[in-house]
């Protein structure tokens, strides 16, 4: 992006079209990022607020170090009273938070809880747990020539003849290491889509196939496609024979998923399902995108497992236009979880749910999510005294499942400190000092995607301008990080930070990146032979057998089956018929919008024009039925809660199910309690119960939840 | 002398609002008003797994086809930003050409 600086103000973004991957295009997020940056609402000083005075809006400008004079000391005295296990850091996702707010409570504050708060650990957490455990490899990405600077006409790229969207619209969601409408570059180039998805999305008027399956049942049409691949003898029987481990169980067990069987579970007719199966088999290469879907479901680690299998037994792993593998951690991504080498192993023992939840508790180096929820109402096993929020507004329908409860959980802490860039109901609730972030435009940084697990490009984020007196992610991990733990935080400056992390690993400094901009890393097809994707060298995968596995050695010995299988959804037509009855309806939420990053963007007063409430979708002859019509303001509501939103009349949902936005709050609302910017009218997430996961952890039922919608006559 | 226009091939237009958002910013148009506005037409079954659903975006008369930045050499900025690069600008005879090669769910203003 190019930014255009005028008298301290940022006064136009423009499109780089020299950048190979964007080519020059923006979203609308970005488009708008000037009035993001000047917004009168945004918080750019400091502040504090006496905890008695919690919800109120009663803020006292402070500067920086005397926030650090009223935050160093209280933790040094929980640390030294409670122990560190006293302090808990909570994260958010996206802006450049995922990469820094674990190294803030291990390295900065120095403790073992860091908390991600979206039950089951829904996002992301799971499908890359899943590809460590199954192919010993990072995220699994669609190979759309990301790494070649002359991208699609590279010698060595192949286009895909198929991208199957499994749960995931590319173009409006947000998928860490996909630069999303290079979807349409590839559709272009003739590349056929392949939808999964409970709605007819506009992507799916342009495919070659739509399955609109029942939300949750995901599990089940993998494994009928496995079915049909494997009885009709359609498989890769190379790459199945040299690299795949457990094959024969998986055939016996697919033999419980036939078309008829499945397309009964799913509403998917048993002959797409077998034209489907058949299409992804015999043309070669394709590649599943896998989405949000995956991990927003109790069942997700078998669906994510199947996938993955699809993937294998196709041949699609690590080919030319088939799906990208990298390393399970490195750069950057791979820093912020070293960085709890600052803690002894007495200290990491304590860290809440790692010992009930070693299937997450492996991969992730967080707490588990809905333990931890369950620590701060019991007090077990023991008492939590301080958040730290960074960037996470969770109390908004965002991540975590039944926010009102965490809200009545969260307030028995005595000390809170949150980190964001405008005052959010988070924030107003709980703040005890608040510490203005700045925005990508304002401070230096580094963008890779995926975390490092898939690094298809490194950006340089180059500071432009500062308003006011924020502080950066990685300033306020050095900053508070040389006052409690110094030894970890050796680094001279920002800068000085960032050459470390990226000169042992790629041989460039910060100073070169900046002036690429862009740095694509080589990538290097079908490592599996080549000895490249495990640590000793030896060809294969690195997992346990040094196969992909499609019978997983490690779920079994965490007590789960070790081959997919489908499960109902905890709420249902067919796991509770009964309160099916009452709440008629399947209920998913969260699908996005081009106008909003989860909670983010509320007040930006051009995309507010454009998508000003929240909505819900319902066919039209089920909203006939219910005397709704569009435009209506309508009540969901479940046996857990009820939320507001505008109806939208479409045919693209089934007349069976609704479909919800998600994240949002009205920055435009009284910000005391108790209306915290109404930030209750239209919590989704308060329909979603707590702690409905999957055997080994993850999953939760946001998108596959149960509820019955009337009209009422008050809006938002 | 020839006109300009804009082809746009709404095959590929996604309804990403950059254009409207883009032109905006460009043209400094407030709230309630609009250089270049996305239409949506659908979306409605047809038959079976066919729908119509298509997104165009419509120029004003608010658009002057970006005419300080033509003359610096740049695109339009609805084209420089379009998301799903469905819109191209030129002269009116050689993007009725092009119009023609594409074939389906194409049009051509000259606003």
């Amino acid at each position: 992006m190019k930014l255009h600086v005028k008298n301290g103000r940022l006064v136009k973004v423009e499109g780089d079209p020299d950048h190979p991957i964007s080519q020059g295009r923006l979203c609308i997020r970005c488009l708008t990022l000037p009035e993001y940056v000047h917004h009168p609402q945004r918080i750019t000083s400091p502040m504090k607020r006496a905890p008695e005075d919690r919800g109120k809006d009663k803020w006292q400008k402070i500067s920086w170090d005397e926030a650090w004079d009223i935050i160093v000391p209280k933790i040094k005295q929980l640390k030294k009273d409670h122990g560190a296990e006293s302090i808990v850091v909570f994260g958010g996702t996206g802006r450049q938070a995922c990469l820094y707010y674990y190294p803030l409570g291990f390295a900065s504050i120095g403790t073992p809880n860091v908390c991600y708060p979206l039950s089951g650990w829904s996002c992301y957490g799971p499908r890359c747990s899943i590809t460590d455990y199954i192919l010993g490899a990072g995220y699994p990405e669609i190979d759309f020539a990301g790494t070649y600077p002359d991208r699609y006409d590279n010698p060595n790229y192949v286009l895909p003849k198929w991208i199957m969207e499994w749960g995931k619209n590319p173009l409006m969601s947000n998928p860490d290491g996909f630069f999303g409408h290079s979807l349409i570059d590839l559709m272009k180039r003739g590349t056929e889509l392949i939808m999964i998805d409970p709605r007819m999305t506009w992507l799916g008027t342009r495919s070659k196939y739509v399955c609109q399956l029942r939300p949750g049942t995901d599990a089940a049409l993998a494994l009928a496609f496995i079915n049909v691949i494997i009885n009709e003898d359609l498989y890769d029987k190379d790459f199945v024979a040299n690299w795949c481990y457990g094959f024969d169980e998986l055939k016996e067990r697919v033999q419980e998923y036939p078309p008829e069987k499945v397309a009964d579970i799913t509403w998917v007719p048993a002959e797409k399902i077998r034209e489907v199966a058949r299409f992804i088999a015999t043309n070669k290469p394709g590649a599943i995108q896998w989405g949000l879907a995956v991990d927003e479901n109790p069942n997700g680690v078998q669906l994510g497992h199947a996938i993955l299998t699809l993937c294998a037994i196709t041949g699609n792993l690590d080919v030319p236009g088939g799906i990208t593998l990298g390393p399970p951690a490195a750069l950057l991504g791979k820093w912020r979880m070293e960085t709890r080498r600052n803690l002894s192993p007495e200290l990491w023992d304590k860290r809440i749910g790692a010992k009930e939840w070693p299937a997450l508790s492996t991969a992730m180096a967080t707490t588990h999510p809905d333990e931890t929820l369950d620590t701060l109402e019991t007090g077990k096993p023991y008492k939590l005294r301080m958040g730290w929020f960074n960037s996470s507004n969770f109390i908004t329908p965002t991540c975590s499942a039944q926010p009102d409860r965490w809200y009545r959980a969260l307030k028995s802490l005595e000390f809170n400190v949150v980190q964001d860039t405008f005052m959010t109901p988070t924030a107003m609730a709980f703040a005890d000092v608040f510490l203005p972030l700045p925005t990508f435009a304002e401070a230096d940084g580094v963008v890779v995607t995926h975390f490092g697990r898939n690094a298809v490009f490194l950006g340089a984020i180059n500071q432009a301008l500062r308003v006011g007196d924020t502080k950066s992610d990685i300033e306020v991990c050095i900053e508070l990080g040389k006052r409690l733990h110094p030894d970890m935080w050796p680094f001279d400056s920002v800068e000085d930070f960032f050459t470390k992390q990226l000169k042992p690993e790629l041989g460039i400094d910060f100073n070169d990146l900046r002036e690429q901009f862009v740095y694509q890393p080589k990538y290097e097809y079908r490592k599996f032979e080549s000895g490249k994707l495990r640590s000793d060298g030896e060809p294969g995968f690195n997992t346990v057998t040094g196969q992909v596995e499609l019978t997983s050695t490690l779920f079994e010995a965490w007590g789960e089956d070790a081959l997919p299988y489908y499960q109902e959804p905890p709420y249902s037509p067919v796991s509770t018929p009964e309160l099916f009855k009452e709440y008629p309806l399947v209920l998913t939420t969260g699908a996005r919008k081009f106008t909003s990053f989860h909670s983010e963007h509320r007040q930006i007063s051009t995309l507010r024009e454009i998508d000003p409430d929240p909505e819900m979708e319902i066919h039209p002859d089920t909203a006939a039925k219910l005397g709704i019509i569009n435009g209506d303001w309508v009540m969901m509501e479940n046996m857990f809660g009820k939320s507001k939103a505008r109806a939208k009349l479409t045919p693209i949902i089934h007349p069976k199910v609704v479909h919800a936005t998600h994240g949002w709050w009205f920055p435009e609302k009284p910000g005391e309690e108790p209306s915290l910017f109404g930030v209750w009218e239209a919590n989704i997430n308060t329909l979603v119960p707590h702690k409905h996961i999957g055997k080994l952890g993850f999953g939760c039922p946001m998108k596959q939840m149960i509820c019955k919608v009337y009209r009422i006559e008050e809006g938002i | 002398m020839s006109r300009n226009g804009l082809l746009i091939d709404y095959q590929y237009c996604t309804g990403c609002h950059s254009c409207e958002v883009a032109c905006k910013n460009e043209h400094k148009i407030p709230r309630g008003k609009w250089g270049i506005k996305l239409t949506e037409v659908g979306p409605w079954q047809m038959e079976g797994d066919k729908w119509e659903w298509n997104y165009v975006p419509v120029p004003t008369s608010l658009c002057d086809l970006c005419e300080d930045r033509v003359k610096n050499g740049e695109k339009p900025t609805c084209v420089h930003h379009c998301l799903g690069q469905c819109m191209e600008y030129g002269p009116v005879e050689e993007l009725a050409k092009k119009m023609a090669e594409k074939g389906k769910r194409v049009v051509l203003f000259a606003p």
